[in-house]
């Protein structure tokens, strides 16, 4: 039968569904604050949004969307190529290279689009694309339209990398390496220089999915590659708007005039249409703020350290560096499960997350800290946690 | 799922899904594993046509030679 592969996951929902607890695509019913919410009837804290900055509910931003879906409509009703591209894109694409200091950048309809289209696309068959085992589902899902040879490596070992390229021999000319700045599930990032070093001796093409590093890491909030201070090492950076600048849509940059021409061939960028103009219009405002407000990215760091050092204290398995995801690990899906509820129940919305979403075969209670979380909010977040340790939901880490 | 391990005796035929109950990442950490012991890389495009160990046995003869 066509849908006896379903039947697995069909168990799992109906089990969710006669227990009550809806973890997954749990319905938010109203803002009461760029942090607050009522999820399934129940007041709680967003603690797993991904807005980074707290601009996904800005006066400003919302005051750019309204302005252009006045100004332009609501939909752009086909493709870039075709009859979606308005000023506004390429606007956006204007700011987003001056923004990186690169000649060159492609806007996305959205985030998954941009890194798979992008992977797709640049390298084909008879190249090679060498990706971290932990990438994000939309790198595997366009390596593997690529038609190239997929290798991976182990997450975030730049050793493991080169002994991959060294096999390699003349093929690495024509060889695509994918990492990502912070990798969502854990929030730690990745080792760029040490992955540059490996660049320069080999070879290769290095592409950096910033996703969760935009507006995070950097001193002017580029990402882990400026952090790291790797960006001429870096051939195409690529991002999402959905997270630090709080609206839907992704790009990708390059010092490379080839991505040009390649925005001629990605047909995640050809067959669909482009972003609503509203949503263009909030995400360059964002992009504004972002940038002159540094901080922003500081209050985020202050929110996000409080966070990870003190549940690191508690002795939650937390992930290894402090970072604006925070997540804690679990022994198993039941123990996740119940976990949730009870973070719920106290107020507290954060992501499960489970095989195969997790790195691995981890369960994970994860957290994404915003700028706009108020002390008192981190606080409360805090003492859920602590109350799940009080009651034995969770046990500290062995030492 | 942690609950239906029970002792299995390999063969050229043992399927790695149906029969061992891999998920897809434990495939992939499964690879990984081979990959350390031979000193080699196994491309994930190979995974399409792998069943059983004895099709696994094969690509990897076909990559080392």
């Amino acid at each position: 039968m066509l849908f006896d592969k379903f039947k697995e996951m069909a168990g799992f929902q109906a089990e969710l569904a006669e227990r009550d607890i809806k973890p997954f695509g749990a319905v938010t019913e109203k803002f009461l604050s760029p942090t607050e919410g009522i999820v399934g009837g129940r007041k709680v804290i967003l603690a797993g949004t991904n807005n980074y900055l707290g601009l996904a509910y800005d006066q400003r931003c919302i005051d750019a969307a309204k302005q252009a879906a006045q100004d332009w409509g609501t939909g752009t009703t086909g493709s870039r190529l075709a009859n979606g591209s308005f000023i506004e894109h390429e606007l956006l694409e204007q700011e987003l290279a001056d923004f990186y200091g690169v000649g060159h950048a492609i806007s996305f309809t959205t985030g998954y689009s941009a890194t798979m289209g992008m992977c797709a696309t640049i390298a084909g068959p008879g190249d090679v694309i060498l990706l971290d085992s932990d990438s994000h589902a939309s790198i595997y899902a366009g390596v593997q339209l690529s038609g190239a040879e997929i290798i991976r490596f182990k997450h975030s070992n730049p050793d493991d990398l080169a002994k991959r390229l060294r096999r390699l021999g003349d093929r690495v000319e024509n060889t695509l390496i994918v990492v990502e700045g912070i990798y969502s599930m854990l929030g730690d990032t990745a080792p760029l220089q040490e992955f540059a070093e490996v660049k320069r001796e080999y070879g290769g093409y290095l592409m950096v999915d910033e996703a969760h590093s935009l507006g995070v890491l950097g001193a002017t909030g580029r990402g882990a590659a400026e952090a790291t201070g790797v960006e001429a090492d870096v051939d195409f950076i690529a991002g999402t708007y959905s997270k630090s600048l709080g609206a839907t849509g992704g790009y990708c940059v390059s010092q490379h005039a080839m991505l040009d021409i390649i925005r001629y061939c990605i047909r995640a960028y050809i067959f669909t249409a482009s972003a609503s103009p509203s949503t263009v219009a909030s995400t360059r405002k964002a992009l504004e703020i972002m940038r002159q407000e540094p901080a922003l990215r500081a209050r985020l760091w202050s929110n996000a350290n409080k966070l990870y050092s003190s549940l690191q204290d508690m002795g939650l398995s937390v992930g290894p560096t402090p970072s604006p995801v925070v997540a804690v690990e679990l022994g198993d899906r039941e123990q996740a499960i119940l976990c949730w509820n009870a973070l719920m129940e106290a107020g507290v919305y954060v992501n499960l997350v489970i095989p195969p979403a997790s790195p691995s075969t981890n369960f994970l209670l994860r957290c994404s800290v915003s700028a706009a979380h108020t002390e008192t909010q981190i606080n409360h977040i805090i003492s859920a946690y602590a109350a799940l340790l009080k009651n034995g939901a969770i046990s500290a880490r062995a030492e | 799922m942690a609950d239906s391990k029970q002792y299995l005796e390999l063969s050229e035929t043992t399927d790695m899904v149906a029969d061992m109950g891999l998920s897809s990442l434990e495939v992939m950490e499964f690879i990984e594993q081979i990959e350390d012991e031979y000193d080699i890389s196994i491309p994930l495009n190979i995974l399409p046509d792998v069943n059983t160990i004895g099709q696994l046995a094969q690509k990897l003869q076909e990559l080392i030679e």
